[in-house]
């Protein structure tokens, strides 16, 4: 039976395969079967989404090498998922929100905050080292997929303020089973925020496999039970993670409410430095993820177009490696936290009772200091 | 034999498993990985997927999905990965798992088991690290178990597997590397049943879980000031064991609860008020509290300020002299005077 509801239920549907405008080698691809056309991003956006994510990576693998040191406690790697990070990021505006996970330190360093202040929550000298209302990007947040929801709302309230911000939400797919990712999508499109949730589909939530995650298709197929457009795209293809993001940018500013990304891509190192990955995934695996290296992909395409030299890429390398080795000498310090900052956000204003105990550690401190 | 005592929870697990064929064990990453800490390690590969699995990343579904199993006659362990993120099944928790058998008229019992790795001390980030046990210890239904050594470990998870009522399992994170030379299986006492962990005559520390050891520390340091002090672990929150502690209190005297949950409404409350109303006419001097700071669990380089340790208990066994007029506010160590 023909149903007015087709024209939608079509609309709603993302494209069978994900949208994918370079091959692993850097080769420009037909687009076929997409639901809507993609533009190839211009040379300008692909080089700078080069650059940042040679910056990026660079960022990651220090920030690993900071847990060897003890430097940090623990650091989730995004090595590999850079064109989702950085491209998802550098695509919207300064006024836009940020939603990030624990695993979005890359998304944060290209967001422009200060690597130091990225890594505060997992140094463990503050939850959160930067400012989320001068940066509109939150807290990062570990309790998964409840920071949806914040987006969700930040979304709508902007909209209620009649500006045109959109939140850009990550997130991975293990957390698409929280019952928060559904409120938040159903809340989203109910009230038409113009939020972009963006899924990293890296394979794996720790250890679980997506095949025991979910029975769905694709995770951008989840979009349309809300009434939530969506697509996949390659999440290693930094070319159609930009020219996809620009669809769900114009798709929320001009007022049709959310949108949801898959990406498919892949966490090269385990879920941290904490995790053993050898315990349930192959080496050969890895290998075969490696040959999908975003960075070498969208190098070759630009190398291939004369838009990239051997003197670019040298300098861009060295640059890279001056951001780490100043966050390394940043780190070595040991950061000075004031333990009388413990009392100083709990409420607006202390109760008697945080009066009373700030008053015991301050004598304890004064002992001490006497000792 | 030296047994950590994760070693012994994964161990209970393997024996109920093996005793048992409705005893199921699921949660995020007990199969192949066996826990983030390892606690279910190898079951999947010894009982199989059907006995042993992970499920999808959902805390409420976990609780829920569990209740249903139950419904049909399995006995569910279910693993929550972290304290601060079983609040998403917070509800089912308090809705459904502590009421079913009150709201079918006991017709249905939920014989399941919640295991939540709780509580600070190991430098873990923002949200891992919550001391929880009072939000279930104040909700009706259920039973709350938190041991401190291994042997307890063993055979007080035993003993929730095969209970009739569910049970919340508290597992002291920084107590899971923690050795002790014993056998298994280990026959400890039952729920409901407090131990003397150190015999003492001046002053009694009620204390459980995560405290137990900083607890000992600190009468031991005490001794060398001339306090005899007296250690209970309570071992099961829900049931309490009002007699030994009673007992015990009325014997010395004196009464400081230990624990890492921010005192403020909290079980160290519920322990003290339980005491004032029993031993008034024993004790020598107000019933004190030496818990967690009333702020947000902090980033881990502030831990050792805020977690409750042996100088902060020292300065309440100094309070108790009671021999002028009691200070109740939490004064600092330099102003009072001990001996
Ligand atoms: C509510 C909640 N439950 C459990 C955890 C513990 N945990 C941290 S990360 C993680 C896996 C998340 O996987 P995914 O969503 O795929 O994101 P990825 O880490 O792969 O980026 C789990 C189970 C958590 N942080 N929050």
């Amino acid at each position: 039976m023909q149903t007015t509801a087709n024209a939608a239920q079509q609309a709603l549907l993302p494209s069978p395969n994900p949208v994918q405008l370079l091959d692993p080698t850097g080769a420009e691809v037909e687009q076929h079967g997409t639901v809507r056309d993609y533009a190839m991003p211009d040379a300008g956006r692909l080089r700078q989404i080069w650059r940042q994510m040679v910056i990026g990576r660079r960022f990651d693998i220090q920030a690993t090498a900071l847990t060897k040191q003890g430097r940090l406690a623990v650091y989730p790697s995004s090595r590999g998922q850079e064109a989702c990070q950085v491209g998802a990021t550098m695509s919207i505006h300064p006024t836009d929100w940020m939603f990030p996970t624990y695993r979005e330190s890359m998304a944060l360093v290209t967001r422009g905050i200060d690597p130091i202040e990225v890594l505060s929550l997992l140094r463990g000298d503050s939850h959160c080292g930067y400012d989320p209302i001068a940066t509109h990007t939150a807290a990062q947040c570990t309790p998964l997929s409840t920071q949806l929801v914040h987006a969700a709302g930040a979304a709508y309230g902007e909209k209620r303020r009649g500006r045109d911000s959109v939140a850009l939400a990550f997130i991975g797919d293990g957390a698409t089973s929280e019952g928060d990712f559904h409120e938040a999508l159903n809340f989203a499109a109910v009230f038409e925020a113009p939020v972009i949730f963006f899924v990293q589909n890296n394979k794996y939530a720790i250890s679980v496999p997506l095949s025991k995650q979910t029975k769905a298709p694709a995770l951008a197929y989840k979009g349309i039970g809300y009434g939530i457009r969506a697509e996949q795209v390659d999440g290693n293809d930094p070319a159609a993670v930009l020219a996809v993001m620009d669809v769900a940018l114009e798709h929320c500013r001009s007022g049709k409410g959310p949108f949801l990304i898959e990406a498919h891509t892949y966490r090269l190192d385990a879920h941290t430095n904490a995790d053993d990955a050898t315990r349930y995934r192959s080496a050969d695996e890895v290998t075969a993820w490696l040959d999908r290296d975003p960075i070498a992909r969208v190098e070759a395409w630009l190398k291939s177009r004369g838009e990239l030299n051997d003197d670019i890429v040298a300098a861009t390398h060295a640059e890279a490696e001056s951001l780490a080795s100043d966050l390394r000498d940043r780190m070595n310090t040991d950061p000075t936290v004031d333990p009388m900052s413990l009392f100083d956000n709990v409420f607006a204003t202390p109760t008697p009772q945080l009066e009373q105990l700030r008053g015991m550690v301050q004598a304890e401190l004064s002992a001490e200091a006497q000792a | 034999m030296t047994v950590t005592m994760s070693g012994a929870l994964n161990a209970a697990l393997r024996d109920s498993l093996e005793a048992d064929d409705d005893v199921i064990v699921f949660g995020e990453d007990v199969g192949t990985l066996g826990g983030v800490f390892r606690i279910t390690d190898g079951l999947a590969e010894t009982f199989g997927e059907e006995r042993c699995f992970d499920t999808p990343l959902a805390e409420a579904g976990i609780v829920g999905f569990a209740i249903g199993m139950c419904l049909t006659g399995f006995r569910p362990v279910v693993e929550m990965q972290f304290d601060a993120f079983a609040y998403p099944a917070f509800e089912q928790i308090t809705s459904h798992v502590a009421k079913m058998r009150n709201r079918t008229s006991g017709r249905v019992g939920l014989p399941m088991v919640i295991r939540v790795p709780y509580a600070g001390g190991i430098g873990g980030v923002e949200h891992h690290c919550d001391s929880s046990e009072g939000y279930y210890a104040h909700t009706a239904g259920l039973k709350v178990v938190t041991p401190s050594d291994a042997a307890d470990a063993y055979s007080l998870l035993r003993e929730a597997i095969d209970d009739p009522d569910p049970v919340i399992f508290m597992e002291p994170k920084a107590l899971y590397w923690s050795k002790q030379d014993v056998e298994l299986p280990s026959q400890r006492p039952g729920f409901g049943e407090a131990v003397i962990r150190r015999t003492g005559s001046d002053v009694t520390l009620v204390t459980y879980g995560p405290s137990v050891p900083m607890a000992l520390q600190a009468a031991e340091a005490a001794a060398s000031e001339g306090w005899d002090v007296e250690v209970v672990d309570l071992r099961t929150i829900v049931p309490f064991d009002d007699e030994t502690v009673v007992e015990s209190v009325r014997r010395t005297g004196r009464c400081v609860v230990v624990s890492e949950a921010q005192g403020f409404a909290g079980v160290a409350g519920e322990v003290a008020a339980r005491v004032s109303e029993r031993c008034f006419h024993s004790l020598q001097a107000p019933v004190l509290r030496v818990s967690g700071l009333e702020t947000p669990y902090p980033a881990p380089m502030l831990e050792k300020t805020y977690l409750p340790g042996v100088e902060r208990v020292l300065d309440a066994i100094a309070r108790l002299q009671w021999d002028d007029v009691p200070d109740l506010s939490h004064e600092p160590a330099a102003a009072v005077s001990r001996g």
